[in-house]
């Protein structure tokens, strides 16, 4: 098997994880970080990509990663603000009891 | 090489796997930051030392302290009484396993993954700061807005209600 290939299956076990945990946790934070594991994962394939693609002096991966990585930490904040927002009406973090817009 | 990503993708995939599953979450984000602190040595052996030491800086610097700050806000700290995986885990743990049986697949039978070793592109943070100023200038100036529009917008929507309004 090519580093590559290895590469990109430790990437999508990690997405896969990263998935499971948004999708089977009651915790909103932990949802959260479960998200942030799935971006990691994508970072991954994206450097791996650039390592071994056709044409590295172009560093796109690399820019491409430094530019996620950026949206990430907004994405971070503003999601924890939500969730601290949140807490202050529910006073909770369990997501199954956020339901007041369910029909 | 192939020693040392064993032993590194091992790791990271371990304290993942306790990222999801602890029940204290101090713990969870604990392990979260020895998962970014495993890919940044993933970054580093693939030769974009600018990205590796990036990701130590904001993940483990900025966003795991972040998260920790939100838990002890939410009293999160205390472990919960009732379960702490959700109602529909087993769906949710079904689909994980078919995305990654799906991409495990596809990333098996494609012929792009058989590339030989190239010799190691030069990435030094002369040539990404070049590159920043001249053809990813926009987008540069673009993420600065967003980030500042988040930071105001973070501040708000967590900033204190008050009383009887």
């Amino acid at each position: 098997m090519t580093p590559l290939a290895l590469y990109l299956l430790f990437s999508a076990l990690l997405f896969s994880i990263g998935l499971a945990g948004a999708l089977a946790r009651r915790n909103a934070i932990i949802v959260l970080i479960g998200i942030e594991l799935m971006l990691n994962a994508a970072n991954l394939n994206f450097i791996a990509f650039w390592r071994y693609g056709p044409n590295p002096q172009a560093l796109t991966g690399v820019m491409f990663v430094i530019f996620s990585i950026g949206v990430a930490a907004a994405e971070a904040a503003v999601g924890l603000a939500l969730i601290i927002s949140i807490y202050r009406h529910y006073r909770t973090t369990n997501l199954d009891q956020m339901d007041s817009m369910k029909g | 090489m192939t020693a040392s990503f064993a032993i590194i993708a091992a790791l990271t995939l371990a304290s993942a796997v306790a990222a999801m599953s602890l029940r204290n979450l101090v713990h969870c984000v604990l392990m979260l930051m020895v998962t970014f602190a495993g890919l940044a040595v993933l970054y580093l052996q693939l030769g974009a030392q600018f990205v590796g030491f990036a990701q130590i800086l904001i993940y483990i610097g900025a966003v795991a302290i972040l998260i920790v700050f939100a838990i002890l806000l939410t009293r999160g700290s205390e472990p919960p009484r009732q379960s702490i995986f959700s109602a529909t885990w087993v769906v949710g743990v079904g689909i994980a396993v078919t995305v990654f049986g799906l991409l495990s697949a596809m990333i098996l039978s494609s012929r792009a993954v058989t590339r030989e070793m190239r010799p190691l592109p030069e990435a030094t943070v002369r040539q990404i700061g070049e590159q920043l100023m001249n053809k990813y200038v926009l987008p540069l100036e673009v993420i600065g807005l967003l980030l500042t529009a988040a930071l105001i917008g973070a501040v708000i929507i967590a900033m204190h209600e008050k009383e009887g309004k």
